[in-house]
């Protein structure tokens, strides 16, 4: 481990040596404030969407299996439709489009609402697939103890499917937080608009974009240790 | 316990699993025996409530089977089913998967809940296994599980579709000993086997299904030594040819 760290440092330091490039990274510290307040928008905004999109993920989820084939269409259209189309588009056209002509002045709740739009369609899809995972037996044990469809839920589908999806939804958190980046084209003070201010006021592109890829780094690497704890304490054939 | 098929089929799309069955007898222990696809898991799994006929109807004490939710959790707070394999919930304790219908089912108070499974447990030398998953079980220990589960409601009737077939000798052994007691005590039970042995001596009838239907029924010992059928004389020959 200690060994393909060394070797990812010194590969890099390498590469900045051969280009003759000389970094200086005390030139960030007059502007840390502003790098905290982006920081600190960044987690929001993720946070949010990680709540909201996990809303709109189990909503559509549970209506691509609805009886009713308008509700299910509907659903099916909005997971193709925003997993066949890229992130960047999709802010240009809900913020500028659909958010102007409903009146959606507030760039942060519209951020939130476009990124839990964008990541809520391949929760769905998370959802979805540990809901399938569930073997046919389960239920019909459920109904084999007299289970009514509530405790069918609480006690048996619920606990399975959230066990089996965990992994792959702290996987979804870490894509919610490096996705929150794109949100800087609608002028969302975040960690990334605040490095592109900070470049236009310091000129420090490099130092400025190294540290930001190390914050973004330190957030997703955070969700990972939190998901792999998560994933033993869930997962029952090691649970001893 | 009586049971009473009337002209009950049951189809799986176009495939058909049983034809027209007509049935009634009191039950004490009835072993329900034939070839595989014959429909003996459907014959159970239809009389345990967990799927539904494509035609005719089913009654259990002159009560007919309905098959709303609600009509079918009264129908299953009476009824106990032991699955073939994998019955039990992985993410419960082998504790918890007993005292699951108690507490959620017959809201039993979970101390009261918890004193059953325990007696349980003691009572089928499963002491151990308290606290255990099932992937910390052996293939036997969770089928002892699942039967003191179904049997932890004190059903009228417990049906058990191939509990022994996924089992290693040793553990059919002892599985098949937990069932003959049960069956001493009185408890009801119609179980789908290919245990001949188990099938003869500790079941009162048997049920021979094949192709669909109900080919003979009668008290083990005269089916074992005069089967009327062809069916089950040929069928008898084949699954007895290599027993000592």
């Amino acid at each position: 481990m200690v060994l393909v760290v060394i070797l990812f440092i010194g590969f890099f330091w390498i590469s900045i040596h051969l280009i003759d490039l000389k970094l200086n990274f005390q030139t960030l510290i007059p502007f840390r404030q502003r790098f905290f307040m982006g920081f600190l928008m960044t987690l929001m905004i993720s946070i949010g969407s990680l709540g909201v999109s996990l809303l709109i993920g189990l909503v559509a989820a549970i209506t691509q299996e609805c009886k009713v084939l308008f509700i299910r269409y509907i659903s099916l259209a909005y997971v193709h439709i925003i997993r066949g189309t890229p992130l960047l588009v999709q802010i240009y056209f809900f913020y500028y489009i659909i958010g102007t002509a409903w009146g959606m002045d507030n760039r942060y709740i519209a951020g939130i609402l476009i990124l839990s739009m964008f990541e809520g369609a391949y929760i769905a899809e998370i959802i979805r697939g540990g809901i399938q995972s569930i073997e046919r037996q389960k239920y019909e044990i459920a109904l084999s103890l007299g289970l009514s469809s509530v405790q069918t839920f609480r006690f048996v589908t619920f606990p399975l499917v959230l066990s089996r999806i965990l992994p792959a939804l702290a996987g979804q958190f870490s894509s919610i937080i490096k996705d929150s980046s794109l949100l800087s084209v609608i002028a969302v003070i975040e960690l990334t608009q605040t490095t592109q201010e900070v470049s236009a006021d310091n000129f420090r592109m490099f130092e400025n974009y190294i540290f930001v890829g190390f914050l973004y780094f330190l957030l997703t690497f955070s969700v990972s240790i939190l998901s792999r704890y998560l994933e033993r304490r869930f997962q029952y054939e090691r649970r001893a | 316990m009586n049971v009473e098929l009337k002209s009950v089929s049951k189809y799986f799309d176009s495939q058909i699993a049983l034809n027209d069955i007509t049935f009634q007898d009191e039950i004490n222990s009835v072993a329900i025996i034939g070839p595989s696809g014959g429909g003996k898991s459907t014959f159970l799994r239809l009389l345990g409530g967990l799927i539904q006929p494509s035609s005719g109807e089913i009654f259990l004490n002159d009560l007919q089977l309905q098959y709303d939710r609600q009509s079918l959790q009264s129908y299953h707070k009476k009824i106990g089913f032991v699955f073939q394999s994998d019955g039990l919930f992985e993410h419960m304790t082998a504790i918890e998967n007993v005292m699951l219908p108690l507490v959620q089912t017959f809201h039993m108070p979970s101390k009261q809940a918890f004193s059953i499974a325990i007696s349980l447990f003691d009572k089928f030398g499963l002491e151990d296994q308290r606290n255990k998953y099932p992937h910390q079980m052996s293939g036997g220990q969770k089928q002892r599980v699942a039967i003191a589960r179904a049997v932890s409601i004190k059903p009228t009737l417990l049906l058990l579709d191939e509990p022994t077939s996924a089992l290693d000798p040793e553990y059919t052994a002892q599985v098949l000993d937990m069932l003959g007691e049960l069956q001493k005590e009185g408890l009801k039970t119609m179980i789908v086997t290919h245990e001949m042995g188990f099938a003869r001596h500790a079941c009162e009838k048997i049920l021979f299904l094949s192709n669909h239907e109900i080919v003979e029924y009668g008290l083990s010992e005269q089916m074992f030594q005069q089967p009327k059928t062809l069916a089950l004389q040929s069928f008898l020959d084949l699954v007895l040819e290599w027993k000592i």
